[in-house]
C-alpha cells in the first residue's frame, strides 16, 4: 500500500491525514508534505496517524524533523495515533517523550500546553 | 539450508517486498501471529539501513536477505556489502543500542549515520536475539524469533 496525505485547516492548526505504509520509500513524501506546510507559514501541525498500517525508522525520522522545522518558528507538531502497534515504536525510541500524542484529532487541535 | 533467499537491488522500493516475503515465511514457519508485525518491522529496518549503506556508498551488488526455518526458530540475516571502517561487533539484549538513558538517538529527516542508529535501536527494541556485525566485506544482522509448533500431539 502507498501512502495517502490530505490536509485540513482547523482554526490556527494544521491537520495532516496520513494513511497507509510510511517506510523508507515513502517517508520522502511526508517530508515534502511537512516542509511545504512549514515554508508556507503553518507552524501548527496536526499529524493523524491513524490510518496508518506502518512505520519505521525512516517515518519517525520525517516527524522529528518537521518538530524540529516548526519549533523554529515557535510552533508544535502534535500526533494522533491510537494503534498499540505504531505506539510501541515511539515507546522504543523514547519518542513518546518527544511528541504530544492524542486519542483524537479534537483532542489536538484543542491541546494548548 | 535457507528456507527462503531474497537478493534484491538497493532501492528503497523493494524494501516492503522483503517484508511481506519475510512475514509470509515467518507465518508459515510458525512464528506466533502476535509476533509478526515485529517481524516485518524488524527485516524493515535491517532492509532499509543495508540499502542506505549501498546507496550512500555507491555499491551496486544486491541486498541478501536468507530466511531459515528450524525446528524451534525462525531466523532472518541481512546482509550489506559496505566496508565498515572500523569492525563492529556487538550483541545487544533489547534495550536501545548507544544511548545512556534508553533514548533513541534523535534521527532528523537529513538522513544520515542517526537515523541508521535509529533503525538498530529500534531492532534492539524490538528483538531479543539479535546480532549486529560488520567488517571490511560488509554488515550482518541476524535475529529469530521462537517459532510454535505445527501440532501438539497429547
Amino acid at each position: 500500500m502507498d501512502l495517502s496525505l490530505s490536509t485540513e485547516t482547523v482554526g490556527d492548526r494544521t491537520v495532516v491525514r496520513v494513511g497507509g505504509e510510511i517506510d523508507v520509500y515513502t517517508a520522502p513524501k511526508l517530508r515534502e508534505q511537512l516542509v511545504e506546510l512549514v515554508n508556507d507559514g503553518n507552524y501548527h501541525l496536526v499529524v493523524d496517524m491513524e490510518g496508518v498500517d506502518f512505520l519505521d525508522s525512516t517515518g519517525l525520522g520525517v516527524l522529528v524533523g518537521g518538530l524540529k522545522r516548526v519549533r523554529a518558528h515557535e510552533g508544535s507538531l502534535r500526533l494522533v495515533c491510537n494503534q498499540e502497534r505504531i505506539l510501541k515504536i515511539f515507546r522504543i525510541t523514547g519518542l513518546t517523550k518527544v511528541f504530544p500524542i492524542h486519542t483524537s484529532v479534537e483532542d489536538a487541535v484543542q491541546a494548548t500546553d | 539450508m535457507a528456507t527462503v533467499e531474497l537478493l534484491f537491488s538497493a532501492l528503497p522500493e523493494h524494501v516492503r517486498t522483503a517484508r511481506l516475503v519475510a512475514a509470509a515465511v515467518a507465518r508459515r514457519a510458525g512464528v506466533d501471529e502476535a509476533v509478526l508485525d515485529e517481524v516485518r518491522l524488524a527485516v524493515g529496518e535491517a532492509c532499509s539501513r543495508a540499502v542506505g549503506l549501498h546507496v550512500s556508498q555507491g555499491i551496486s551488488s544486491p541486498v541478501r536477505v536468507v530466511l531459515t526455518e528450524d525446528e524451534k526458530k525462525f531466523s532472518i540475516e541481512v546482509a550489506d556489502d559496505a566496508p565498515h571502517a572500523t569492525p563492529v561487533a556487538m550483541a545487544t539484549t533489547g534495550s536501545a543500542v548507544g544511548t545512556p538513558a534508553g533514548t533513541a538517538p534523535v534521527a532528523d529527516d537529513a538522513g544520515g549515520d542517526s537515523e541508521d542508529d535509529m533503525g538498530l535501536a529500534v531492532i534492539s527494541g524490538l528483538v531479543d536475539d539479535v546480532e549486529v556485525s560488520a567488517g571490511e566485506a560488509g554488515g550482518l544482522i541476524r535475529m529469530s524469533w521462537p517459532t510454535i509448533p505445527a501440532s501438539v500431539t497429547p
